[in-house]
């Protein structure tokens, strides 16, 4: 019923999960150490959309001229009526008709 | 604390249904590669960052390489770093062990939905908490599936599935927008993701993208004089 899990598994796993939740406890608390006003809260404040754009930026690219209609159709959905699941099913129904048509 | 929890986890179920779909994929991967279910559950349980968890089921053999395995997760997951670091206001007057329990299930999904309603003000740890759970049992579930059914969908890349994060992650970065100040951020994030993702191998991208953005955010001029807090008032 149960299967065999491995010792070197259980390490790679271990470690893998020491450096992740590190990460994320470690950003936390080292945030209570900056400074809350000035140039410094302006970056901050800016950091999260920063960080999404810079994670989509390639894979909208990669997928060419319609990778960029099928972005700009979900933020043009996304503005207007602020329904995530509506502008994330339209982005991806241009995709699915432009492999449809792009051989 | 229990409303809030239970609204992050419902305002999280769009999602994780494409989180799911996702995961059936590092299923398959997994199954192919020998990784029982329990191997899986334990990665999930434990590591719980889907990029991440592709390269460790990519990289895995019978030899594991296991220090160049937390390397690669290292670079992976530094972006955490900055998420971690921007739930700092969230998670103000908090307690340690609030930071310590409620921070393992924060993922790019959960941590985007929970800075949308941040903007909103109406957020609260309770509520990432909430969408952690949600996006973890369907995680759990979506990569179970893979691996015991060889997977829910044969072709995600023939439904657009695996446009499914990239359209997500854009509509929750719109969401994230604050006008036209972002504006010199973002195009800053974006070239420095598309250069570094040409030139750099693995996920460096992402940081480098994000920290170029708000360094770019903190060398715009304060809009509010916000300097009147601080210490450096120029003298006049």
């Amino acid at each position: 019923m149960f299967p065999q899990v491995d010792t070197q598994a259980v390490l790679a796993i271990t470690l893998a999960a020491l450096v992740t939740y590190s990460l994320r406890l470690g950003g936390l608390l080292l945030s209570a150490r900056f400074p809350r006003t000035g140039r410094f809260r302006q970056g901050m404040d800016a950091l999260p959309g920063s960080l999404l754009f810079a994670l989509v930026i390639p894979s909208i690219v990669a997928e060419g001229a319609w990778g960029v209609v099928a972005a700009g159709l979900t933020a043009v959905v996304m503005l207007r009526t602020r329904n995530t699941l509506l502008a994330m099913v339209l982005g991806m129904a241009v995709i699915f008709a432009a492999r449809r048509l792009t051989p | 604390m229990k409303a809030d929890f239970y609204r992050g986890a419902s305002a999280n179920v769009p999602i994780a249904a494409s989180v799911a779909a996702y995961g059936s994929v590092l299923g398959m991967l997994a199954a192919q590669k020998g990784l029982s279910w329990l191997d899986l559950l334990l990665m999930n349980s434990a590591v719980f960052a889907g990029s991440a968890q592709f390269v460790m089921v990519d990289m895995w053999s019978k030899h594991l390489p296991v220090i160049e395995m937390a390397f690669a997760v290292l670079v992976i997951n530094l972006r955490y770093l900055l998420v971690g670091a921007s739930l700092g206001p969230l998670f103000s007057g908090r307690s340690l062990l609030c930071k310590v329990f409620l921070m393992h299930l924060v993922a790019d999904e959960n941590w985007a939905v929970t800075m949308t309603e941040q903007r909103k003000g109406t957020a609260s740890v309770w509520f990432l908490f909430g969408g952690g759970v949600m996006v973890f049992l369907c995680w759990c579930s979506g990569t179970l599936a893979g691996l015991m059914g060889g997977g829910l969908v044969s072709h995600p890349e023939y439904y657009a599935l695996d446009f499914a994060f990239t359209a997500i992650f854009t509509a929750l970065a719109v969401g994230l927008f604050q006008g036209k100040k972002d504006i010199p951020p973002w195009l800053a994030a974006g070239a420095l993701a598309l250069i570094a993702h040409h030139f750099l191998p693995g996920k460096w991208y992402i940081v480098i993208g994000g920290v170029g953005g708000a360094i770019t955010a903190m060398l715009a001029a304060p809009k509010t004089p916000a300097s009147k807090e601080g210490e450096h008032v120029p003298a006049s």
